[in-house]
């Protein structure tokens, strides 16, 4: 059965029984163990009403639990006492929930295991799979997150950018393991642009839409890196691409610019051209400014420096990189391109190879590798 | 979160401050040794960061391919070889530093006097697979 429906109540159901008096921690469990019962009974019966089944079998599961602990008077007392409907209607539950698990006071890796658990509603051990750690390992993780957040108010109001770097980390590890990371990124952004207002879940949400829409050209079937200029752009999901769009235009003419919406608008006009030599990179340039204005960051500047090198020449894209630290991730590369489009291939080629050596990933450092190979065949003639 | 490899090396690194070969141990220096480092995995599967442990046996063969339709040739082990891998632990953190404090810590196991080795253990980290979002 396809989960992602059931998974979407996730965070709604949690929420119902905070409000009954359950804790975080006591009912984020119980949910799970709901969820996993309505995975083995639903495709058999399914329910006429998902959500109330999920709340009643999680409450009850909840009871169950807190039974057991006779050792915590309290929850006993609990049990006894009917459960009594909170002042749900004015705060959103499942918007909570996104705050609570990204809790200032949880650690980024912290954070996105709690909210794939509680929000996206994913178990611990598809969690560990897509992070390649052992299942134990990211029970324990889960529950120090649920101990850090567990004295945290569940009626505060969170700050909605911790919540975009947690789903922005989620959607960047891209696609190891049975979950698709990047796919369920873009479902919880989706949710939490749903229930707020703010430009820059709108920006984040556009952004990934936009990249989303250029994985099918990203990789060949062997698993090579294509770089942006040799896409097959005819792979390029043009519906996504169209609601990236869509959604940036709204945010943008809101005129409170973030880096998510200045990171999507470029990925806009990448969008834009139907073929690599189209591309507006002058327009690029001033998006990149807008960034490095925004955020002050090395990584947002070098990438600059590469846009400045196809919209004024390589030679402009080199002086834009002579002023920023050699020991940035991906300086090396760029200089090589820079100057092999330059007309200097003993130089690229030095320089790709240097580059292989301190790639951070498997894909890139043989795209680097493969650079450095066709550049030094080329020169042996 | 990044992986990193906690490399010990029979042969290769630099010599530990307390260079005392194991066998040479008592008894009760190798359970304390053993129990160190079961602590100290057990613990890092508690803070959410153990990801894997395996020790290796030093005999190792060199195998290579030798031809269509030909059984593989063997080789060694071979004395004379300088690197050789005891085993090694693999982590998960936050950060590079981290990975460093935890290779300080386990360098810190209990050898002959019950004092800490100082082994000289080797920190790599791992190639991730790519990121969505580059440009």
């Amino acid at each position: 059965m396809d989960e992602a429906p059931l998974r979407t109540l996730t965070p709604t159901v949690i929420g119902i029984l905070v409000r009954r008096g359950a804790d975080f921690a006591a009912a984020e469990d119980a949910v799970q163990d709901a969820l996993v019962e309505a995975v083995r009974v639903w495709p058999d019966a399914p329910p006429r009403d998902p959500k109330g089944w999920l709340v009643t079998v999680a409450w009850r599961k909840f009871l169950d639990a807190a039974r057991a602990d006779t050792s915590r008077r309290h929850r006993e007392v609990l049990v006894e006492s009917e459960p009594v409907p909170g002042p749900g209607e004015a705060v959103d539950d499942t918007l909570q929930l996104y705050f609570l698990c990204a809790h200032p006071s949880l650690t980024p890796a912290s954070a996105v295991a709690l909210t794939l658990r509680a929000v996206g509603g994913l178990t611990t051990r598809q969690i560990a799979q897509a992070y390649l750690v052992p299942e134990a390992t990211m029970a324990q993780r889960i529950s120090r997150a649920k101990r850090t957040v567990s004295s945290a108010q569940f009626d505060q109001p969170g700050d909605v950018t911790t919540v975009l770097r947690v789903l922005y980390l989620v959607f960047n590890e891209g696609y190891s393991g049975d979950v698709d990371l990047a796919a369920e990124a873009i479902r919880l952004t989706r949710q939490l642009a749903a229930r707020t207002k703010h430009e820059e879940v709108a920006g984040l949400l556009a952004l990934m839409l936009l990249h989303h829409a250029r994985r099918p050209a990203r990789t060949r079937p062997d698993g090579r890196l294509v770089p942006l200029t040799e896409q097959d752009r005819g792979l390029w999901d043009t519906r996504l691409i169209a609601e990236g769009v869509d959604v940036l235009q709204a945010a943008l003419t809101r005129d409170r610019l973030g880096e998510f919406q200045a990171q999507a608008a470029i990925a806009a006009l990448h969008a834009d051209a139907r073929t690599a030599e189209e591309t507006d990179w002058v327009q690029i340039v001033e998006w990149y400014d807008e960034l490095v204005r925004l955020t002050g960051s090395p990584v947002a500047r070098l990438n600059r420096a590469v846009a400045v090198g196809e919209a004024d020449g390589p030679r402009a894209g080199l002086a834009a990189l002579a002023g920023l630290d050699p020991s940035l991730p991906r300086h090396t590369a760029a200089a090589a391109y820079l100057h092999e489009r330059d007309g200097d291939p003993v130089t690229a080629a030095r320089l790709y190879t240097e580059a292989a050596r301190s790639a951070p990933n498997l894909p890139e450092r043989d795209h680097l590798t493969r650079q450095a190979a066709r550049l030094n065949a080329e020169l042996r003639g | 979160m990044a992986k990193y490899l906690l490399l010990k090396h029979y042969r290769g690194a630099p010599a530990s401050v307390n260079d005392v070969p194991m066998d040479q141990w008592t008894p009760e220096e190798l359970s304390a040794h053993v129990q160190y480092m079961r602590d100290f995995a057990a613990r890092l599967e508690g803070t959410g960061e153990f990801v894997d442990s395996q020790a290796l046996s030093p005999k190792g063969t060199f195998v290579r391919y030798d031809g269509e339709g030909r059984p593989p040739v063997t080789d060694g082990p071979f004395a004379e070889t300088k690197d050789l891998i005891a085993g090694w632990m693999v982590i998960d953190v936050e950060t590079y530093g981290r990975a460093l404090e935890l290779a300080g810590e386990l360098s810190a196991a209990p050898g002959a006097g019950g004092k800490p080795i100082h082994e000289w253990l080797e920190v790599r980290p791992f190639l991730s697979a790519a990121p969505t979002i580059t440009e």
